[in-house]
């Protein structure tokens, strides 16, 4: 039972990526062509209002629903891992038109064949896992 | 009201649930960050058997597989019961560049060109739809993060690693557009 929040959140997550369209190839076409507001309108809304609720968690240090502290903890410091990484991550997304989120949401939505993309992307994983102590970080 | 949701949802609003679904896993004691699922599910097969990176407590994570099964849920529902069946309304300028390149217009979500089962059953489509998945699953563990960790998650708590994975995302992203896409389509 416990888990029945996720699930809901879960759905509302779904939900909104479907209605807001950024599930689409075409809109992360539409945002890496600059032709449209769509997409950094959605994402920088969704920033702004993070940034905001962040600081006020940290300032109020407000608890979460066990009462715990909510707490953020720092990325380790680099460049080359967050760039090369998010650089071949980049070419995938706009490739398919999907970061693996929305990836999930197609499936539900009935386009069978981004199954085919989410198993390869559980592959790629896979491969980073194996190879991750070669590759500079 | 069930034919008012049925409509695209504005960015604004949209924004604001996702936002909200930040802050909600927060306040549930979690994070929000979609690709550690992969990771996870690596694990659950018994990758860890084999490959250390896979070795974890992968049942700690069982929330955000969870909140993966709700988000295929979340796309049945918007498909099934807050949809209209209209094509996706993207700009003039994008439809008159994609057809340069072989793809048509919107009639629905996604492109025929690469996601009809005849497109995937084509060795092309294949390649390209498996090509994607493999970057973007590769890419975001090497990131440590994809949107939701990084874009939204990363940059709301102003982390600079964060907007250095963004800066990423673009670089490959536009590199993808006007470089590869018109050499692979």
């Amino acid at each position: 039972m416990k888990f029945i929040k996720f699930l809901v959140l879960g759905t509302m997550f779904g939900i909104v990526m479907a209605k807001s369209e950024a599930f689409s190839w075409f809109r992360i076409q539409e945002m890496f062509r600059f032709q449209a507001f769509h997409m950094y309108g959605i994402i920088g809304t969704a920033v702004i209002l993070g940034v905001i609720g962040v600081s006020l968690i940290k300032k109020y240090k407000i608890r979460d629903f066990s009462g715990n502290p909510i707490s953020f903890f720092p990325k380790e410091k680099s460049v080359l891992r967050y760039l090369i990484g998010g650089t071949i991550f980049g070419l995938g997304w706009a490739l398919s038109g999907a970061c693996p989120g929305p990836m999930v949401v197609n499936i539900g939505y009935g386009y069978l064949s981004m199954i085919v993309v989410f198993v390869f992307a559980i592959i790629g994983t896979y491969v980073y896992g194996i190879i991750k102590d070669k590759l500079p970080h | 009201m069930l034919e008012y949701i049925s409509q695209p949802w504005s960015w604004w609003v949209s924004g604001i649930i996702i936002s909200g679904t930040m802050f909600l896993l927060l306040f549930f004691g979690q994070s929000f960050g979609f690709s550690s699922n992969l990771r996870t599910i690596c694990s659950a097969a018994g990758g860890g058997k084999f490959v250390k990176f896979f070795d974890f407590n992968w049942r700690s994570q069982i929330w955000n597989l969870v909140f993966l099964i709700g988000a295929i849920l979340g796309g049945f529902i918007a498909k099934q019961f807050l949809s209209t069946g209209e094509p996706i309304l993207i700009s003039e300028a994008t439809i008159s560049d994609l057809a340069t390149l072989g793809i048509s217009a919107p009639t629905s979500v996604q492109p025929n060109e690469l996601f009809s089962m005849e497109a995937l059953f084509s060795l092309k489509g294949f390649l390209i739809l498996a090509l994607g998945g493999l970057m973007v699953g590769f890419g975001s563990r090497y990131a440590g993060g994809c949107t939701s960790g990084h874009a939204i998650s990363g940059l709301s708590d102003l982390q600079l690693p964060s907007l250095i994975a963004v800066i990423g995302f673009f670089i490959g992203g536009l590199l993808m557009t006007f470089v590869l896409l018109p050499l692979i389509l």
